[in-house]
């Protein structure tokens, strides 16, 4: 089997695990199909958790298609992808934040030149600018152009609102594609994995720490931010996040205890980071980043999906370029 | 709609749906092809544009904005939009002549359109509409069969704000809430006030 494997070019390998992973989708998919046939709408509970398994299969479905596209299509077109993800994202966060007249030119500045140019340093692999553009040269000019526009109103609030906005949906998602290009000795052609482990990892982690919570019910450490969120939850979910990084090493640049290193920080990243984000919304009184954070359909916005990421890219993107000097 | 004002139309909605979505909230009532007039508050001049982004393509076809004549005409390539594009009503606001500034709503009305309608008269920056000019009473009075829609414009001022040039991508939506009747011997101020209680209502709805 592993032989076999090792046997196939690296795009061959790549679109076998694009087929595992459609396949997968597609048997889950047959799932809720016949239990949403078998559901007579009695049990309100069962209704309820089929619309969210529903909702979640839906965004798989989507992800896994962005993803199949973009590496269908190549490394630009891919980035140009996440570009627009980061557009959608960061439409959905400035939607939420109050904004006075003052701030337009800051915005005209972050979604016209800040992040097409951001996206245009990952294309052109310049990743030494793509790490400090935003945090240091986008920090400060933001605030000047701000200044400029003669409004001292709530001037730090409505500068730090903008600047976590370009942060997590600019800087984070960028992150994302950067992945893709990133030079590895002997391993060309295959940074589709690093992508996917990233992905995999952190969403595994998220998800065993959610229901590890559902089974073994705690006092949640902070209620105020999140009911759902306690220490020893988050460390199953970290460990399980860690041990899967740990078994997916093949498909890694990295030695098994590199993996598992690198998938611990990629998941204590973003699930801390999807803490942040819930703070974030709890500010906002709202309790989802849609369309104004209530949406008649029941859909959450792109940026409740994407959270994670945004704060575990950047970093698994710096350790990896860090230690192993790529 | 001749071939430029159609690719011009699609333009406008592709550009329109990147920036804010123009998502429409069918709250109080279903979109229907009924004779209606919308009436919403106003804060910008793209609030013209969003209603028409929003409206469903078959209602789009039938419903008519009203535009300011002043604003609308000032350059040929609004003059152009406005007509071609959104098949507007133009509405002169400054009165130099005796006419009835209703008489174009009047006309649209006559021949089965529907319209929207801004019945604050300008453009308010206030967080509460402005008070309602009579307008909106004299049509209701009017038209009796006529479907009374009103809605509610969030966030278009903050995509443009006065004097600015380039939009800022923001979320907008446009809530539609339940139709609004016209009491018999109701009066003009209190249908008037009513009628803009029903439009704050579906803000925070």
């Amino acid at each position: 089997m592993s032989s076999f494997l090792r046997n196939l070019t690296p795009s061959q390998q790549v679109g076998l695990l694009f087929v595992i992973v459609f396949g997968l989708l597609i048997a889950a998919s047959i799932t809720a199909l016949v239990m949403s046939l078998r559901d007579n709408g009695e049990d309100e509970i069962r209704t309820q958790d089929l619309h969210e398994l529903n909702s979640l299969l839906n965004t798989s479905w989507i992800m896994c298609t962005v993803f199949w596209l973009g590496w269908a299509s190549g490394e630009t077109v891919a980035t140009l992808l996440f570009a627009i993800v980061a557009f959608f994202a960061l439409r959905e966060f400035i939607t939420l934040s109050p904004t006075r007249h003052g701030d337009h030119r800051s915005l005209v500045l972050a979604f016209f030149v800040v992040l097409p140019v951001q996206f245009w340093l990952v294309i052109t692999k310049r990743f030494d600018l793509v790490t400090v553009f935003i945090p240091v040269y986008v920090f400060l000019a933001i605030p000047v152009v701000s200044a400029l526009a003669n409004d001292p109103q709530r001037f730090l609030e409505r500068n730090a609102k903008l600047q976590w906005g370009i942060m997590v949906c600019v800087y984070g998602i960028s992150h994302v594609p950067a992945l893709l290009l990133l030079g590895f000795p002997n391993y060309s052609g295959k940074n589709a994995f690093l992508v996917f482990f990233l992905v995999f990892v952190v969403q595994t982690g998220m998800l065993v720490q959610h229901l590890a919570n559902r089974k073994w019910p705690r006092t949640p450490t902070a209620p105020q931010v999140s009911q759902s969120f306690n220490w020893p939850s988050w460390l199953i979910g970290i460990a399980t996040g860690g041990f899967v990084g740990g078994l997916m090493s093949g498909l890694t640049p990295f030695k098994p205890a590199q993996a598992v290193a690198m998938a611990l920080i990629a998941c204590v990243a973003g699930s801390l980071g999807h803490l942040v984000m819930k703070a974030l919304k709890r500010d906002r009184g709202i309790t989802n980043w849609g369309s104004e954070g209530k949406s008649v359909t029941g859909a959450s916005g792109l940026l409740d999906r994407v959270d994670a990421l945004c704060f575990s890219a950047p970093i698994f993107f710096h350790s990896v370029r860090w230690y192993f000097g790529v | 709609m001749n071939i430029r004002a159609k690719l011009m139309s699609l333009f406008l909605l592709g550009l329109i749906r990147a920036l804010t979505g123009a998502q429409a909230r069918w709250q109080g009532c279903p979109p229907k092809a009924e004779q209606r007039i919308y009436f919403a508050n106003h804060q910008s001049h793209a609030d013209l544009v969003l209603m028409w982004a929003a409206l469903p393509e078959e209602l789009r076809s039938i419903t008519r904005p009203i535009a300011a004549k002043d604003y609308w005409t000032k350059t040929p390539f609004k003059q152009w939009i406005t007509t071609a594009v959104f098949n507007a009503i133009y509405v002169d606001r400054t009165k130099i002549t005796d006419q009835d500034p209703l008489e174009p709503l009047i006309d649209a009305l006559e021949s089965g359109d529907s319209i929207i309608l801004f019945p604050e008269g300008t453009r308010g920056n206030q967080e509460e509409p402005q008070a309602f000019k009579s307008g909106l009473y004299n049509l209701a009075q009017r038209f009796p069969q006529v479907v009374l829609v009103p809605a509610w414009i969030n966030n278009v001022q903050r995509v443009m704000p006065k004097g600015e040039v380039v939009p800022v991508p923001i979320l907008c939506s446009v809530t539609f809430g339940a139709p609004l009747v016209l009491e018999p011997g109701e009066e003009r101020g209190s249908f008037l006030a009513r009628a803009r209680q029903a439009v704050i209502a579906l803000r925070d709805s």
